[in-house]
């Protein structure tokens, strides 16, 4: 499979945080049926939906590094049922201005399409006119009546915009969920290229529940793995007018490997050598806080991690129409299995800061 | 049930300070379980066993209060918030001390009401200097709301209901299970006001494999009040989300198939803002599947919360249920 | 010592330099230390003794700022790591980076600024700081994307018994910890020299898990407001007034047998005492309160005017009283066992 089609697939499949059974699937069948069975040693789901993909490694006493991805994406969530329109709020960070006029699918009984509508401007005041629509004040129209629509519908359903994936030019694509499905295809071109290459380490890529509610499936996964390393790959903003240069990224030009208080020294030294080896082009991003990545609870996981993380760059995050390009994509992959090559069991002694 | 609600909403014990609860709660309880213990931080732990699968119920006992911070050289006392405290909810109102001694909150001089801060308040508990002050109150003590319990019939208007109202919907429901088919760790946690602490320490100490909490949840019945789909009376409320968890779908489903199969009046929730212990336990160690039953509360964190009896009562049958049910996740 | 370490450059993350001073000072002195993955030094006397493992904890991580672009002139972009008062950063001299290349935080003239202008604080986007290059290229040579800069000032006595300095939250409470490691008690005693406590008390948080105790006590330097202008009411600390007992902050509810048992040791001792008047600001108390499940943790704190700034200040027998409560304090474990 190559990697834009299973792009494709994640993409335009359904995973809001706490309910990511859909895109879930499709990795589970890719590893179980698919190409990926070769690829993999283990594989299992640990309570909370995590996905953990295990490749062993050939070491005596292999280091552990876990590569970590989100698949949950930001959405709505019913929250009522009245007259036959659903009342709804979001679930992550979602920009309110972009939702109305939005066509959008309910996860109901069966798959809804829905409009998401507000007052129209006519009957609105001056005033009124003059703000962004609140969220509460936005409603679902499945064009059903209310009994009807209460027998398909739930409270808690979960709700998502409808947004095919498209290729633009330049190896440019732009869907929803890139943020951060393409880190997971990112995490699948890694194990395709270990699958050939012989490595000490062993590799647990945690595909992670829950990262947009506060990075919880990376919480109980890294507790779970207990990792000597871990490295989160997430996306990061792309270039674009407005953004000051040093926090956006060009897109083409690969991975953005992060540094900043929970990187650890070393393992971004190490992510950058083995950039240098593999010929992957690379930026450099200088982060205060991880916060709102894996990374952030991995380097705090049992009795500490030594953390890292590479971002994809992406412009328009958190819009359904989220861009990045394919070629940063594979590099990302390639920049991990060449990661994995470097690291034996003498690296993980020296991440003690003796 | 009125009377155990009565009884455990006159107690003052705000997050810290939980001795006093935790004393009358382990009385209610220590004939209906087979082991009563009580971790570092001060959560009551009472184990009941039945199964194979480990279930942690999580009822918190402590509620909001006002600590003290400084006591002036005319004898009044300047607080500062423990848990989500309004000074709008404060201005006018008593409070207590837990050794007795009661006080009513003043404002300074403002202009304009939507400037009162939690800073322009102080309780004064008509002392005329700081020597007198200090005989009653020292600095890091704790009061609480002050407010009589109310009987409206079917409803009842107390303070701290939040959540006492849980308390002793899990006290009643370890009576009633008498054939417990899971091991049950019944917990009454601590500081679950100042960001679920003792939740999270206590569910590290279990190991549970399925966490339940119980507590309260807002409405969206009342006149012109924040869109929501719970309402007083209408039973049970199902936790599907709030800022500290999505329930995991297999628990969902759980409590959702319970509360039909017995006929429980239950409703789904959907709650835009606070937390509940069951999002601490849900991210202990490797993880916890976890959910809530609510039970539907208006005017949270008032002095006068209101909560209905009928939902009172479908909690504790759905809790029993649970309890009663061989859990296999 | 306290002016050695307040001159040591240890911004969160960047912590080596004092984190090798201390290694030098406990060589000899301890059963044994390590460092762990995110940079803990970690120490145990007495590690075979029966009796309660007690836990002491100061970090060594202090505020300052991180380079995170160059623009075309050469001037660098910064952003704040940890909580610093962007007000104070006009006009402060900063080193950069593990070979100290000194820089000027910048501002508009006087003499160019609208009236308006004058009243407002310059925001952070709007800061840089000035190291002399010429262009990015020369900028380059000398500093790197994510180098961290931290506040130059030599520290040292002043007043009657007042000593300034850079960065005594929290050096004050590793001098402490280091005055504690040369006695002896009869059980074990963990003493954490944590990393990266400004930027939300990672290095406690891991610390707490691996070491595990019965009890831990932290020490801080905490925020004084006895300064003119300054209400009563609202000052958490008075400096010269002695340890500050803390019985609750943003992350931890102190056991009160805990704030106890340091009240009645300090009456016993003589020696006074104040309580910490106030509930903001998080500490690593917090963190370790939180751990596994649940650990007894309580905080002890040398009261700082200025904390977070370039210079803070504190007195000379708050510290000195400090050490001493501590010592008591650890001393009534040997008599009467744990409080809790």
């Amino acid at each position: 499979m190559k990697s834009t089609s299973l792009l494709t697939k994640l993409t335009e499949a359904t995973g809001v945080s706490g309910r990511e059974d859909g895109a879930a699937s499709i990795i589970l069948d890719f590893f179980t049926h698919g190409e990926g069975r070769e690829w993999v040693s283990d594989l299992r789901r640990d309570k909370l939906g995590n996905i953990i993909l295990y490749k062993k490694g050939l070491g005596e006493t292999p280091a552990k590094i876990m590569f970590a991805a989100h698949m949950d994406e930001i959405g709505l969530i019913v929250t009522d049922i009245e007259e036959g329109f659903l009342r709804f709020s979001s679930i992550g960070g979602i920009d309110q201005r972009v939702l109305v006029g939005q066509e959008v699918i309910v996860h109901g009984k069966k798959d809804l399409l829905g409009i998401i509508g507000a007052k129209p401007p006519h009957i609105q005041t001056p005033d009124e006119r003059g703000k962004s629509i609140k969220i509460q004040d936005m409603t679902i129209d499945l064009g059903l009546s209310q009994e009807k629509a209460e027998s398909l519908v739930k409270i808690g359903d979960s709700i998502t915009i409808k947004r095919k994936f498209c290729q633009l030019k330049n190896s440019l694509c732009s869907g929803k969920a890139m943020d951060d499905r393409a880190g997971v295809v990112a995490l699948v071109e890694c194990l395709k290229r270990l699958k050939d290459l012989r490595h000490q380490a062993d590799v647990y890529c945690v595909v992670t529940v829950q990262e947009e509610l506060g990075v919880r499936g990376a919480f109980v996964s890294s507790y779970g793995v207990n990792p000597d390393i871990g490295v989160a790959i997430d996306v990061t903003h792309g270039e674009m007018p407005g953004l000051p240069d040093y926090e956006a990224f060009k897109l083409g030009e690969g991975p953005v490997i992060v540094t900043g208080p929970q990187m650890h020294p070393k393992v971004f030294e190490k992510l950058k050598e083995a950039a240098k080896c593999g010929n992957v082009k690379y930026q450099i991003e200088a982060e205060v806080t991880p916060r709102g990545t894996d990374a952030y609870a991995i380097q705090v996981a049992q009795a500490g991690v030594a953390s890292g993380l590479v971002s994809i760059p992406l412009r328009y995050m958190h819009t359904s129409v989220e861009t990045l390009s394919l070629e940063d994509l594979r590099e990302t992959g390639r920049l991990l299995a060449e990661f994995v090559m470097e690291i034996n069991s003498e690296f993980v002694g020296g991440l003690k800061y003796c | 049930m009125k009377e155990l609600i009565r009884k455990l909403t006159t107690i003052s014990s705000p997050s810290g300070r939980e001795e006093q609860i935790r004393n009358i709660i382990r009385e209610e309880i220590k004939n209906y379980c087979d082991e009563v213990k009580e971790d570092t931080l001060g959560n009551l732990i009472a184990i009941k066993r039945g199964g194979e699968t480990k279930i942690q119920f999580a009822a918190h006992m402590d509620e909001i209060g006002m600590i003290v911070t400084d006591i002036d050289e005319k004898g009044f006392l300047r607080f500062g918030n423990v848990g989500g405290v309004s000074p709008h909810r404060l201005f006018g109102q008593r409070a207590r001390f837990q050794k007795g001694t009661i006080g009513v909150f003043g404002a300074e001089k403002i202009d304009n009401i939507k400037d009162l801060t939690l800073d322009k308040l102080y309780l004064d508990i008509g002392a005329s200097s700081e020597k007198e002050a200090k005989e009653k109150v020292s600095i890091g003590d704790i009061a609480t709301y002050y407010h009589e319990f109310s009987d409206l019939g079917d409803r009842v208007i107390a303070k701290s209901l939040d959540n006492r109202i849980g308390c002793a919907v899990l006290i009643e429901a370890m009576k009633r299970a008498t054939n417990p088919q899971n091991d049950l760790f019944c917990t009454f946690t601590v500081q679950e006001e100042v960001g679920l602490r003792g939740a999270r320490t206590s569910a590290f100490g279990i190991e549970p494999d399925l966490g339940i909490a119980i507590d309260v949840t807002s409405t969206g019945d009342t006149p012109e009040c924040e869109r929501m789909a719970v309402k007083l009376g209408q039973g049970a409320a199902i936790k599907i989300k709030d800022r500290s968890l999505i329930t995991h779908p297999q628990v969902r489903d759980l409590l959702t198939t319970l509360s039909e199969k017995n006929s429980i009046p239950h409703q789904f929730e959907v709650l835009p803002f606070g937390g509940t212990d069951s999002g601490a336990i849900h991210l202990t160690r490797a993880g916890v599947p976890a959910g809530v039953i609510s039970i539907p509360c208006r005017y949270v964190h008032s002095p006068s919360e209101m909560i209905d009896l009928k939902d009172v009562e479908a909690a504790v049958r759905l809790a029993v249920a649970v309890m009663e049910n061989k859990v296999e996740l | 010592m306290l002016k050695e370490l307040s001159e040591l450059n240890a911004v969160s993350s960047r912590e080596e330099a004092v984190r090798e001073y201390i290694r030098n000072r406990i060589k000899g002195k301890v059963d044994k230390f390590e460092t762990d993955n995110l940079g803990n030094l970690l120490a145990v006397t007495g590690e075979n003794k029966k009796g309660p493992k007690v836990m002491l904890s100061a970090h060594m991580d202090e505020v300052g700022l991180m380079v995170v672009g160059i623009d075309n002139s050469g001037l660098l972009k910064i952003k704040p790591m940890g909580g610093i008062d962007e007000r104070v950063l006009l006009s402060k001299r900063v080193v950069i980076g593990p070979n100290k290349i000194p820089g000027v935080i910048g501002a508009k003239p006087i003499h160019l600024q609208e009236r308006e202008e004058r009243e407002k604080p310059v925001k952070i986007p709007s800061l840089f700081v000035d190291i002399g290059a010429k262009d990015k290229n020369d900028a380059e040579k000398d500093v790197n994307i994510g180098d961290l800069a931290a506040f130059d000032i030599k520290a040292g006595e002043f007043g009657d018994r007042m000593f300034k300095g850079k960065a005594l939250d929290d050096r004050v409470g590793c001098a402490i910890l280091l005055n504690l490691i040369e006695n002896t008690y009869d059980f074990p005693v963990y003493y954490a020299f944590t990393v990266q406590e400004e930027v939300g008390l990672r290095g406690a948080t891991v610390a707490a898990f691996r070491i595990n105790p019965d009890l831990a006590l932290g020490f801080e330097g905490t925020s004084a407001g006895d300064v003119p202008a300054s209400k009563k009411h609202k000052q958490s600390t008075r400096i010269g007034k002695g340890p500050a007992i803390s019985f609750m902050d943003r992350s931890v509810i102190v056991n009160q047998a805990l704030v106890e048992r340091l009240i009645e040791v300090a009456r016993e001792s003589g020696i006074a005492y104040q309580f910490r008047e106030s509930i903001t600001g998080g500490t690593e108390a917090g963190a370790i309160n939180q751990s596994r499940a649940g650990i007894t943790a309580g905080i002890l704190s040398v009261p700082c005017r200025y904390i977070h700034s370039p210079v803070s200040v504190l007195n000379l027998d708050d510290y000195e009283n400090t050490i001493k409560l501590a010592d008591a304090f650890l001393k009534s474990i040997e008599r009467k066992g744990l409080p809790v």
